[in-house]
């Protein structure tokens, strides 16, 4: 047998390309004659637009042309409701989604009021400031609680109020459950997430070629084929005209597979509307404006619990702030709402939330996805009650949570992907167990404490330590496809249609495949992102690369080696039970000498002369797909010692650790890359990141330098260890991993905190992320009973 | 100044000569990427605090989006692309980030290749706090930076030797 690919840390076939500048990115698209785009957007959060005049912008040498919204003629209207709320018993949702460029209102700082072509970027954006408008600004509504009172201003004319969505979802009987309790605990959580500032900013490039009628689209997109589909659709071209390209992406986390974003819209158009290729590249300011966010949730929750620290039930009534549109429906609260039940059991569940509509930027998923929040309500309302009966924070989790037997487990609630809240398996004590083997818990809990004398004029700092636990459903459907050819070379080429930005597919599909085919994985070559390549499939998100498209992967590669081992069954005149495919070869097995190589067998199977049998399919390729009927559910323990300076409030982590579970693992190198990329961005969430608006409305830290990024020296060497609990969900028994780094970090940060802070201030409750130094600094005052 | 006055730039990038006509408020990234189609040079803020866009100018690691092109005439610079050697073989920096898995999406990549190349001639063993320090100033979002730090400390023993096309002058 050749050695194993599959489960190995085979290096990354992609790398070389990157590494050497080679890797074509969106902005690396050059094409003849190509012009130049750049918007204007609003200065204000919320205002009417009375009137605008492009006459001087469009004079200005250099300048192609320039578009307000009534240019946009018919073209002009609202951009699709991406997904559709599930079916939940008397959901309120009112969707309301962008426009290309605003018509009449404008609703967040950043809404594209016109769009301006020019033969460089630089002409294009000096020609903005030619562009006369009379936008009248109104009252904002950008505090989240204020902006459902009845005279907030309202940002959709046409509703009643800024409710966007009213949701309830209920398990058990909770009342029963709280009178029963020997123990409540009721507060009120604040979890802000942030802006995902992938490092490469958004783009698209289109080129319509007029004599063959195809337009091409180049686009930072997670999802090429929806995109592909949907300006087809938009511009009244079929969908076989439109190619998109998804290239190498410089990083996605979610906010790039919004669709339409305006400027996805507009680019295309204008590349016909013109009949030249067209570029439009993000700049990061107009990053933090104009590329969706993930903000603020407001929980008011409650955990019923027995003596013994058994969970009863949970009731929680949250906020969660849309933004000013919400094409993405209910995907974050109701992934805070599943995921808020952590792996344990909750015997009775009554959530409820509203989302409402903010004068801010778009709220869709980014990394985590709203799971962050739920995850910090609940880690925290065990910590609440563990501190209130006496428990340790581990002893409290090992005593809720799912044992093996439980599984498949009914939460009895619907999760985003329409399909009802159940976890297919999970081992969950063994990761608290390995968890706190790693940490030393029982001797870092209570022992750390205050630390030996620091070298004089510097105050003693506190050591404590934190764990926390989380399931995340990964991996959902609808489906993914993947189509596996031998060339007659003995090459083996695979296409699938998600795109990627960084996860390491080129390497992963490509392992899967040659595990199958029994070639070596530098042999296959996976494409993956571009519409012309394979057009069935919907993106990358929800964690569900490896599972999805890699089943399909793994499908097609399973149909692939059928037609091999019949057609060298054929030729060597064996049964087929006695070969085997090793290095690019059928072999018979025990007779090695009697072979033929997959490139012949390809040959064979595509004949250029004579007769084949009817039905016939040529070719060693097979085309496939994997839909699951549902999530493959993911879990893990973090854990983590950090050392507080009271005298300040710096938090420094010594060391962090993740026990996780996401099943079947592909390739251990690229999954720890993702978890540890997870847990730097989770770190950035509990501690250095947050969106700071104004009470106009306005972002007021809309740059790297004020919106500060976790760098080398804050994210700490991250300890990783995996159990492997297959999914019985798909072939593989994979689940997702992308986002589960930084689902529980900010939990982990808040009890670590607390407990480091025991002996000073034993009644310190931090109920709210992020925190940054100054904010830690003001609720350690206020647990002092003093003021900041 | 009149805007369209050009000025003329003579440099060398990678071993090459190049003579252009920019503005004077083209920028040094704007004129590698798109006027040498050096695009392996990358741009992820325009205000100098990613570091993509590193390059090494005078065989010092300078931000590209914070220099103008006008300002580099006569200049010798060095980008990513002038990294590898000629038949391909990667710089040991650039496979010792393939070996540890020191990059995802890639698009930091280049700016942290070329901040490193001039620190790791001036420190060929630095410590774990070093490395970090060296790093501080550039920005990854994938990779949490551990990947990026094994393996700097890979090479901490040999050392990185210079890009491919000053080494053979
Ligand atoms: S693009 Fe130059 S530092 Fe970010
Ligand atoms: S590898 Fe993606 S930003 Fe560094």
């Amino acid at each position: 047998m050749s050695s194993r690919v599959f489960g190995e840390p085979i290096k990354r076939l992609e790398d070389p390309r990157l590494l050497t500048g080679d890797a074509v990115f969106v902005d690396d698209v050059e094409r003849p004659g190509m012009l130049h785009v750049a918007f204007l957007r609003s200065p204000y959060a919320h205002g009417r637009l009375h009137a605008i005049d492009l006459t001087d912008a469009r004079s200005r040498d250099g300048v192609i042309a320039a578009f307000a919204a009534d240019d946009l003629g018919a073209y002009w209207q609202h951009g699709p409701l991406l997904v559709p709320p599930p079916p939940i018993a008397d959901a309120v949702f009112y969707p309301r989604t962008q426009v290309p460029l605003a018509r009449g209102k404008v609703r967040h700082a950043g809404e594209p009021l016109a769009v301006v072509v020019a033969t460089s970027r630089y002409i294009a954006e000096d020609a903005l400031d030619d562009i006369v408008y009379d936008l009248e600004p109104l009252d904002v509504a950008i505090e989240l609680e204020a902006a459902l009172d009845a005279d907030a201003p309202r940002i959709h004319e046409d509703l009643d109020s800024n409710l966007a969505a009213d949701v309830r979802q209920q398990k058990g009987d909770y009342a029963a459950a709280r009178a029963a309790a020997d123990v409540i605990l009721e507060r009120r959580f604040t979890y802000d997430h942030g802006a995902a500032a992938a490092i490469e900013n958004r783009g698209v490039v289109a080129d319509w070629d007029r004599r063959a009628e195809r337009l091409t689209v180049w686009d930072t997109t997670q999802a090429p084929i929806p995109i592909r589909n949907g300006l087809a659709g938009l511009l009244g071209l079929s969908e076989s005209q439109v190619r998109v390209v998804a290239p190498f992406i410089g990083g996605g986390f979610g906010p790039k597979i919004m669709m339409f974003y305006p400027e996805e819209m507009v680019v295309p158009w204008l590349a016909m509307r013109l009949g030249k290729p067209v570029k439009w590249i993000e700049d990061r300011e107009e990053n933090f404006f104009a590329t969706t966010h993930e903000r603020s949730q407001i929980h008011q929750a409650e955990i019923a619990l027995d003596r013994e620290g058994r969970i009863l039930g949970v009731r929680d009534d949250f906020l969660h702030d849309t933004g000013a549109y919400n094409p993405y429906g209910l995907t974050v609260p109701i992934n805070s709402q599943c995921t808020l039940l952590g792996p344990y059991r909750v015997p009775a569940y009554d959530s409820r939330f509203r989302a409402v509509f903010t004068n801010a930027t778009i709220v869709t998923p980014y990394r985590g996805a709203g799971r962050q929040h739920g995850v910090f309500v609940m880690e925290r309302l065990l910590d609440l009650a563990a501190r209130e009966l006496n428990l340790d924070p581990v002893e409290i989790r090992r005593r809720n949570v799912l044992e093996p037997d439980e599984f498949p487990h009914h939460h009895e609630i619907i999760y985003q992907d329409f399909s009802e809240l159940v976890y297919d398996s999970g081992n969950h004590r063994p990761a608290i167990e390995k968890a706190c083997a790693m940490i030393d818990w029982e001797r870092e809990r209570d022992g750390a404490g205050i630390q030996g004398e620091e070298p004089a004029g510097t105050v003693d700092k506190r050591r404590g330590v934190g764990l926390v636990c989380y399931v995340e459903g990964t991996g959902i459907g609808p489906y993914e496809g993947a189509r596996v050819t031998v060339e007659s070379s003995g090459s083996v080429s695979v296409s699938t249609g998600i795109g990627t930005q960084g996860q390491g597919h080129f390497t992963a599909f490509a392992q899967v495949v040659a595990e199958q085919l029994g070639v070596a994985v530098e042999r296959v070559r996976v494409v993956t992102g571009d519409t012309r390549a394979f057009h069935w499939g919907t993106g990358t998100f929800a964690s569900r690369g490896a599972v999805v498209a890699g089943n399909a992967c793994h499908a097609a590669a399973l149909a692939v080696r059928a037609k091999i081992l019949r057609h060298a069954s054929e030729a060597l005149e064996v049964d087929e039970a006695d070969l085997e495919l090793v290095g690019g070869e059928a072999r018979v097995v025990g007779a090695p000498q009697r072979r033929i190589a997959l490139g012949d067998l390809a040959q064979r199977a595509n004949p250029l002369r004579g007769a084949v049998a009817p039905g016939t399919e040529p070719g060693l390729e097979a085309t496939s797909y994997f839909g699951p009927s549902r999530g493959a559910t993911a879990s893990g323990v973090h854990a983590m010692e950090v050392e507080v300076d009271p005298s300040t409030a710096m938090v420094e982590i010594l060391r962090y650790i993740v026990v996780h579970d996401c099943g079947t693992v592909i390739n251990p190198m690229i999954l720890d890359g993702q978890i540890k990329g997870g847990v730097a961005q989770g770190i950035g969430n509990a501690f250095y990141e947050q969106l700071i608006y104004d009470s106009e409305g306005q972002l007021q830290n809309a740059s790297l330098m004020d919106y500060l990024l976790p760098t080398a020296a804050e994210v700490p060497p991250i300890e990783t260890a995996h159990l492997v609990t297959p999914s019985p969900l798909n072939p593989l028994g994979t689940k997702g991993a992308g986002e589960a780094g930084a689902i529980p970090t900010g939990a982990l940060f808040a009890q670590a905190v607390e407990n480091a802070l025991r002996e000073d201030l034993p009644d310190l409750e931090i109920l709210e992320i992020p925190l940054s130094p100054n904010r830690l600094w003001e609720l350690m005052c206020a647990a002092r009973g003093e003021q900041a | 100044m009149d805007d369209s006055a050009l000025i003329d730039v003579a440099l060398t990038v990678n071993g090459t000569h190049y003579q252009r006509q920019v503005e004077s408020r083209l920028l040094l990234s704007d004129f590698l990427r798109h006027d040498l189609g050096l695009t392996g040079t990358h741009v992820g803020c325009e205000h100098g605090v990613c570091g993509a866009c590193t390059i090494l100018l005078d065989g010092e690691a300078v931000r590209a989006c914070l220099l103008f092109a006008a300002q580099v005439r006569g200049s010798t610079i060095t980008t990513v692309e002038g990294l590898a050697a000629a038949d391909g073989t990667l710089h040991p920096l650039q496979e010792a980030f393939r070996q540890a898995h020191g990059l995802q999406c890639g698009f930091c990549t280049p700016g942290f290749l070329l901040t490193l190349v001039p620190f790791l001639a001036e420190n060929p063993n630095p410590d774990d706090r070093e490395i970090r320090q060296a790093i501080s100033g550039n920005l990854c979002r994938c990779t949490g930076y551990q990947g990026i730090v094994d393996a700097v400390r890979s090479l901490s023993r040999t050392g990185a030797p210079k890009p491919a096309h000053e080494a053979e002058t």
